[in-house]
């Protein structure tokens, strides 16, 4: 297969997956699954360190090859999303951030009118910019006039496995924006991760599926072989779904001159 | 004097910089970031930085997250 890499700011990607690294039940399934899943750029959060418990860091775990992704997961709005940013940056750990605003905690949705603010405040700083949303057009287009490197809508809730709930609003952003789209949120399995790259998607992000399977790392190689199987269908010109049948024999009888009367 | 560190208030007995905080308070000190007062300070400045009596410290580190 002839692909072009995954370009994000300049830097370019031969995988198409991306990690989550939150709800793993030990740290080592994680890196089995970053290695198994063949991703090359996985999320991280901050949080406060808890004193009382002394946890390894979970860095420890992610390879030196892989690019870190900080969401700004806990920000309520688009100050706090800054205020995550940049303590990120701080650390030394690079400079790309995920901007997650969220304040709602039932459905867990992104805040896209605050997301774009904290985008365009972080992108002028000089931040990679990945910032999740729900799909939306006019916010997309906010976004790409912000300086986001990438949109990354929700295909359904966080966590939720459901799949591609937004599919149609999805299409319209890969249609319509000239920014790499990540599908994030709500995949939970490979045949939706393909049918997000059937689709167009750049790329797609996925977590809660692979961190509470019962074999993580083999989920998340499930994960990179539908990723790939999708793009590949994608480049290959996948063609038109048809409302009638569309024979794929020939149509004239076996033995007989007469092809079937209906 | 007290210092409030993530939240909550620790004694200290004598003027400390903020190198010995982290060692006092981190397993390692190498992921941690730290925000003193509503102000980052990068890590070759926490030599440096002494703390008084009702200072705000945040120790972060990295987590798992989506």
């Amino acid at each position: 297969m002839t692909d072009t890499p995954l370009v994000i700011a300049g830097k370019s990607f031969t995988s198409r997956f991306l990690l989550g690294t939150g709800k793993f039940k030990n740290k080592q399934d994680l890196s089995d699954s970053i290695i198994a899943g063949k991703s090359e750029i996985v999320t991280v959060a901050l949080r406060r360190i808890d004193l009382e418990r002394h946890e390894e860091n979970i860095l420890e775990y992610i390879p030196p090859h892989v690019t870190l992704l900080t969401n700004t997961s806990g920000a309520r709005n688009a100050q706090e999303a800054v205020r995550i940013a940049r303590l990120a940056k701080a650390s030394g750990c690079g400079n790309w951030v995920k901007i997650e605003v969220i304040n709602d905690s039932k459905y867990l949705l992104p805040d896209n009118q605050e997301t774009i603010k904290a985008t365009e405040i972080l992108a002028a700083e000089g931040f990679v910019v990945l910032p999740y949303i729900s799909p939306d057009l006019y916010t997309a287009r906010a976004l790409v006039k912000a300086g986001a490197a990438t949109v990354m809508p929700l295909g359904s809730f966080i966590g939720s496995n459901q799949g591609l709930k937004t599919k149609e609003f999805i299409q319209v952003l890969i249609n319509e924006i000239d920014l790499p789209i990540v599908v994030d949120a709500g995949i939970g399995a490979p045949s939706q991760a393909a049918e997000a790259m059937e689709m167009g998607a750049a790329a797609v992000l996925a977590n809660t599926a692979v961190a509470t399977a019962q074999n993580p790392a083999m989920l998340a190689h499930a994960f990179a072989l539908a990723v790939e199987a999708g793009r590949m269908a994608y480049l290959s010109g996948l063609p038109l779904k048809h409302s009638i049948a569309n024979a794929s024999s020939p149509l004239t009888g076996f033995l007989y001159d007469n092809a079937p009367s209906n | 004097m007290n210092i409030l560190i993530n939240g909550k208030s620790h004694p200290l007995t004598s003027a400390k910089n903020l190198s010995d905080i982290v060692s006092a308070f981190c397993r390692e000190s190498k992921h941690v970031i730290t925000e003193l007062n509503g102000t980052i300070v990068p890590s070759d400045q926490w030599k440096q930085t002494s703390l008084k009596d009702g200072d705000a410290l945040e120790l972060v580190t990295f987590v798992g997250g989506g």
